[in-house]
């Protein structure tokens, strides 16, 4: 505690409502129907979409619409100590909560019988890797071409030293009071997805929400750049 | 992939609840902001070092607490361990199916942990056998017996009445008389369920399966927000989830009185 803001300052130099360096690739990989690659601090998340496709066996399949199915899976060398492969009980409930923000804005009721697959891979981890992740997907998902009615975008806000502030680090998601992950479709400023695990008073709260819907919304817009590179490349060629 | 355990409902019904909510009504007759009858009865299982069978209306869960004498985690050497988990047997409904836990039980059980362990409701700090070797850990296990919605709330007001009266179980380990264990003041676990344009608290099973989205916040005896998890492939306005903390926390004082008196 009172070691983590100094002077105003976060320990790696940033703002209470400064974003870690981000980058976005759309595009990345040659057999994935759409795919996208995501530098987020010390985050490296690749995202891959397979689909529409036929569902298979056929008793998964709803008559009515796609089923969308994400995994975030962290890669067994991305953290500290090694992760065992295979899912956990951690990325088993962030890909439910991922596969339903994306849903949302998807109009799956365009490919009854069908799936679209989508696949989160953490390679390097450092805090913040579902927000990471659902923005690769909502990329991945655009690159492929998949009708949505908004591009999410994901971000965290959460509580250090008593202040809050705009997408935790290591030390601050671990060492810190409160974490608050959420992805928004940026049009309407809906709320796709929402966690929160910590200790924030109602007005602390209020003061989260919006700092997060402001980062969110700054990635929207690094998400709509990236996919505009690759088509403005494709065009040129 | 992920199997979907509560089985769609049929568009007739959907459309009905919806048609109902327009006018500001519920299937069962009750206001959106009001709870089904809520029982608590404690120390029912025997070999259990803490229980509690909560009702809700008809959904019915057991929570059982055991605990073990184990190595801490390596962060936190000079503190005991909880574990929390929920079990949908195919007892308590015929969509459920036997076999290891699905991805809905599991962010059930993860969303009353963070409750738990995030408003400090069990004192972890004081369940150290020896320092860094061995400490206490706490299992918490709910078992859903009857569904009717609304697991949320139950499993999380089960494990919180269960810890309640739970003990430290020292004899069983040589290490003197059982002592009560340690806790402070629980979280309140508070759900609602959006579908249409109507938002309720404390969904019945039909209001689940015609939901487009749910919403669960804890709180602790502030009212201050300890845990929150949005679900299901709805979305919410800002205004909605601002509207249902403070909903929230009406319902949180009326559930507390339950649990502590």
């Amino acid at each position: 505690m009172g070691e983590l803001i100094k002077d105003g300052l976060r320990i790696d130099g940033r703002k209470p409502d400064e974003l870690r360096p981000i980058k976005i690739e759309a595009g990345v990989l040659y057999r994935a129907d759409g795919s996208a690659y995501v530098e987020w601090g010390g985050n490296k998340v690749l995202a891959a979409v397979y689909g529409p496709r036929e569902l298979l066996p056929k008793h998964m399949q709803d008559p009515t619409k796609a089923v969308v199915n994400a995994r975030y899976n962290m890669a067994s060398f991305s953290v500290e100590d090694r992760k065992r492969p295979g899912p956990d009980r951690r990325s088993i409930e962030i890909s439910k909560v991922t596969s339903e923000a994306l849903e949302s804005v998807i109009f799956t009721e365009l490919f009854p019988r069908a799936v679209i697959d989508i696949n989160i891979e953490i390679l390097d981890a450092e805090a913040g890797t579902r927000c990471a992740g659902i923005t690769a997907a909502a990329v991945a998902l655009a690159d492929a071409g998949i009708p949505m009615r908004d591009i999410p975008a994901a971000c965290a806000a959460g509580k250090v030293d008593g202040q809050v502030v705009l997408d935790l680090r290591k030390e601050e998601d671990q060492e810190g009071e409160a974490d608050l992950p959420i992805a928004i479709a940026p049009r309407t400023e809906e709320i796709l997805l929402l966690q929160m695990d910590g200790h924030l008073t109602y007005k602390e709260f209020e003061e989260a929400l919006e700092l997060a819907i402001k980062g969110s919304k700054y990635v929207s817009k690094l998400q709509k750049e990236a996919l505009r590179r690759k088509y403005k490349k494709v065009e040129e060629e | 992939m992920d199997i979907p355990e509560v089985k769609r409902i049929s568009a007739v019904k959907k459309d009905y609840l919806i048609k109902l909510a327009k006018q500001g009504k519920r299937a069962d007759g009750r206001e959106f902001d009001e709870y089904r009858k809520i029982t608590i009865e404690r120390n029912i299982i025997k070999k259990a070092e803490g229980s509690a069978r909560v009702k809700i209306g008809n959904t019915m869960v057991l929570a059982g607490i055991k605990l073990d004498i184990g190595e801490p985690y390596p962060d936190s050497p000079e503190e005991g361990a909880m574990s929390t988990s929920v079990e949908l047997p195919p007892l308590a409904s015929p969509d459920f199916e036997p076999g290891p836990p699905k991805p809905d039980a599991i962010e059930i059980a993860r969303v009353i942990d963070r409750g738990i362990r995030e408003s400090k409701y069990i004192k972890l700090d004081k369940l150290v056998v020896e320092p860094g070797e061995k400490v206490w850990i706490v299992f918490i296990d709910i078992h859903v017996l009857d569904y009717d919605g609304n697991l949320f709330d139950a499993g999380s007001l089960a494990a919180s009445a269960a810890l309640q009266n739970a003990v430290i179980p020292n004899e069983r380990f040589g290490l003197g008389d059982n002592e009560p264990l340690p806790v402070g003041s629980p979280p309140i676990s508070c759900t609602f369920a959006k579908f249409g344009n109507a938002i309720v608290v404390d969904p019945g099973l039909e209001e689940e399966q015609v939901a487009e989205a749910r919403f669960t916040v804890a709180l602790d005896e502030n009212g201050d927000i300890r845990a929150m998890q949005k679900g299901l492939k709805g979305r919410f306005t800002v205004e909605e989830i601002k509207n249902n903390i403070n909903r929230a926390q009406i319902h949180a004082k009326n559930i507390r009185k339950l649990l502590e008196g």
